[in-house]
């Protein structure tokens, strides 16, 4: 299947359709609350929520033992707040500083969630295959049931987000400012923590665990690039996201062997990778530009100075003189002198240059400054 | 105990000590979260090793995947100094992207490579034994005993070697480029030493529990002391005596050995983590309390000296006055009574003398806030201690 054919399915083919819708409305929630992550310098917390999440995944299992998906996202839920409040507690009761919290957390909750699924893989109940999807994620499996849950979620945090932007915004910002104002900073926080662990614990289903924190990162930052603004970097970022998802699951789809989470993940490295280069506002290519166009006309202006400084011992400012003296500035002055005849600030003469009364003028006026 | 258990566990033990080491030096500068993005970005380097080598313990794989962990690093460096994204973005935009091509080729290639993902994240270090390495036909022992024994002993000797120029880099890395020591050479030196320990514990204990054999016994170690030293030989020993621990937990329970493995160093640290003496979170907590109390004392000191009128010392109007709930007033006079430092006589609290000379003091440190006025005061205030 090429890509063509996937896009004339998309509308027809109920398999592919919820998987692009769920992939789609992913990358949305993710992309909006990713910027919320990103601009709280909390970035890497998806990455060790998504992998603390693993062991409530397990255990929701052996304590139910149904594989019903929402109960078990529950289970993750639950154990990615508990590892969130944990790098928490690290971090404001102990000198562990925040990398090793995020990092132990990480690690230490994915190692005990390791232990469940092997102790779980052993038991002799033929049920418990499949578990292991939550690792990389599988978005074939997704069913019109977990994209419905997805959409509600996403409305609820929509709701949730326009309700109380004011204050995600200002305590973003400010957290102090927000604090004397009276805000309950407490309540807002872990508001804005809890609703990112819900996007995450989503997220993995389709995802997995190991690749989430790109899912939420990603889109974010490219957004960022392009924008100062709250509002329209979340807009971007859920824009970025979507359609790293549909596009993602577009590739997948047309190629044989290829898992769709790793690809959504690249996709969405791309747009990174593009709007850093390419942003208009922070790209860097275009501060490379600002800064060559910024070295020329340096250099302009010290050429400039210096014909300034001859031109001043004569009575005559026009009085030529030979380009050969302007040597100091070797190899720049061609194209300065160009520039400035141009301009009209000198006039060139076989090989002498004389100093127009105008750019008498704008040299005078660079020493004004 | 059969042979293959000793042996099992004896590959444990080097793994634990060899990521112990490099570990300890990640967490003192902030940078434990790197030896997570490089465990997971080694693997495109692996497969690619992987078509080359067709061996999975090939030294020359290992080299290879520990480049990849290097590149990983400088391209973590270079996106934070476009100045985009902050450092933490970075590594979270890095190493996922490198992760994903790993997965994808992989993927695309499943025909021809035995390698799983899974595995590759996993590890598995029961099978560890039957991979033997032979020399001239003799079997010496499994392989990758002898790889990660050889990483432990470079790690050791760098270390030795390094010793004083590690301290003072990761201290203060501006005293150690005015010394002369390239703060530079050192960061990307022990970024490769990470890379190749990472690379060579992958296949015994995978890439993400990697990540916990280098932090968590520093971590924990951390809480326990300050002294670097110290700290090395603690973070050795949490990290051996939890990998062998781990393996009969795997044995007892019959499951991954990295997992429980991982999981009795989570409880090794839980239990530093609440009950160290002094940077545990119950002496964190404790003392915090009693700070706050002190603070009330002082507060509640310094208004019996402002006031003379017995109105105001009315033990009752105190309640009301300094807006502390009952439990609270009831703590704060009796600590000042036990210290001797007021009387109540007819619910009219007075300062006694020692109490007044207490109050002078304290107020003399907290408008110079010179350290000297309260000096012997430490022995019995936590608050003075800071």
């Amino acid at each position: 299947m090429d890509l063509k054919e996937y896009f004339s399915l998309v509308f027809s083919d109920y398999t592919l359709r919820t998987i692009t819708l769920g992939t789609a409305i992913l990358g949305a929630i993710c992309g909006m609350l990713g910027s919320f992550a990103v601009l709280r310098k909390q970035s890497l917390l998806g990455d060790a929520i998504s992998h603390a999440a693993l062991p409530g995944i397990a255990l929701a299992f052996m304590i139910t033992g149904t594989k019903d998906t929402n109960l078990l996202l529950l289970g993750a839920l639950v154990s990615g707040l508990i590892g969130t409040f944990w790098i928490r507690g690290i971090i404001t009761k102990t000198h562990l500083k925040s990398d090793t919290a995020l990092g132990l957390v990480l690690s230490l909750f994915f190692g005990f969630g390791m232990l469940l699924l092997t102790f779980i893989q052993k038991q002799p109940n033929a049920n418990q295959a499949g578990l292991d999807k939550y690792l990389f994620g599988q978005a074939a499996t997704l069913v019109e049931k977990d994209v419905t849950l997805m959409a509600i979620v996403t409305g609820i945090c929509l709701v949730v987000l326009l309700l109380f932007w004011k204050e995600f915004k200002i305590l973003l910002f400010d957290a102090d400012y927000t604090k004397t104002l009276g805000f309950n900073t407490r309540f807002i926080d872990i508001l804005i923590t809890f609703f990112i662990v819900l996007a995450i614990v989503l997220g993995l289903q389709t995802v997995g665990v190991v690749l989430m924190s790109a899912m939420l990162l990603a889109p974010a930052a490219a957004a960022r690039q392009w924008t100062n603004r709250l509002s329209v970097m979340i807009l971007l970022a859920a824009v970025f996201g979507a359609f790293s998802g549909v596009l993602g699951t577009a590739i997948s789809a047309s190629q044989n062997n290829l898992s769709t989470g790793p690809v959504i993940v690249l996709v969405a490295s791309v747009f990174v990778l593009f709007s850093f280069i390419f942003s208009p506002g922070r790209g860097v290519l275009f501060k490379q530009v600002r800064f060559w166009q910024n070295r020329r006309d340096l250099k302009l202006q010290k050429t400039l100075q210096f014909m300034f400084d001859i031109a001043k011992t004569h009575e005559d400012i026009s009085h030529p003189h030979a380009i050969k003296i302007l040597n100091n500035f070797q190899g720049f002055a061609k194209t300065s002198l160009k520039e400035m005849e141009e301009k009209n600030w000198v006039k060139v003469q076989g090989q002498e240059w004389s100093l127009t009364q105008d750019g008498y003028n704008a040299a005078e006026n660079l020493y004004k400054q | 105990m059969s042979t293959p258990q000793i042996e099992i566990q004896l590959i444990a033990a080097v793994v634990a000590m060899a990521c112990a080491i490099p570990g300890v030096f990640l967490v003192l500068r902030k940078m434990a979260l790197i030896s997570d993005a490089i465990s997971h970005s080694i693997l495109p380097g692996i497969v690619i090793g992987f078509f080359l080598t067709e061996d999975l313990n090939s030294p020359w794989l290992i080299l290879l995947a520990a480049i990849t962990g290097v590149i990983t690093v400088v391209l973590v460096e270079g996106i934070q100094k476009t100045g985009l994204v902050k450092e933490d973005t970075a590594i979270g935009l890095v190493f996922p992207a490198l992760f994903s091509i790993g997965v994808i080729l992989i993927a695309k290639n499943a025909n021809d490579i035995h390698l799983d993902v899974d595995a590759v994240l996993l590890g598995e270090l029961a099978f560890a034994p039957f991979d033997r390495l032979l020399i001239a036909e003799i079997d010496v022992g499994p392989k990758s005993l002898w790889v990660m024994g050889g990483i432990l002993t470079i790690t050791i000797g760098l270390l030795i070697a390094f010793f004083k120029e590690l301290k003072v880099s990761t201290f203060d890395a501006g005293l150690s480029s005015a010394l002369g020591f390239s703060p530079v050479v050192l960061h990307y030196g022990l970024m490769s030493i990470s890379s190749v320990t990472v690379v060579g514990a992958f296949d015994a204990v995978g890439a993400v529990l990697v990540v916990a054999l280098m932090i968590a016994p520093a971590a924990t170690a951390y809480l326990l002391t300050s002294d670097l030293k110290k700290m090395l030989v603690l973070s050795v020993v949490f990290g051996v005596s939890s990998a062998i621990a781990g393996y009969w937990v795997a044995h007892l329970l019959d499951a991954s050995i990295s997992g429980s493995m991982t999981t009795v160093l989570g409880i090794v640290f839980l239990m530093v983590y609440l009950f160290a003496p002094r940077k545990g979170l119950i002496a964190v907590m404790y003392r915090q309390r009693q700070q706050r109390t002190e603070v009330s004392l002082l507060t509640f000191l310094l208004h019996l000296n402002n006031h003379t009128e017995k109105s105001e010392r009315h033990i009752n109007h105190l309640n009301e006055h300094i807006n502390w709930q009952k439990v609270r007033s009831q703590t704060v006079v009796d600590l000042a009574q036990k210290n001797n430092m007021i009387t109540v006589t007819n619910n009219i609290v007075t300062l006694t003398p020692k109490g007044k000379e207490f109050t002078d003091l304290a107020l003399e440190y907290i408008v110079t806030n010179k350290d000297d006025k309260i000096e012997y005061m430490k022995d019995d205030f936590f608050l003075f201690r800071g």
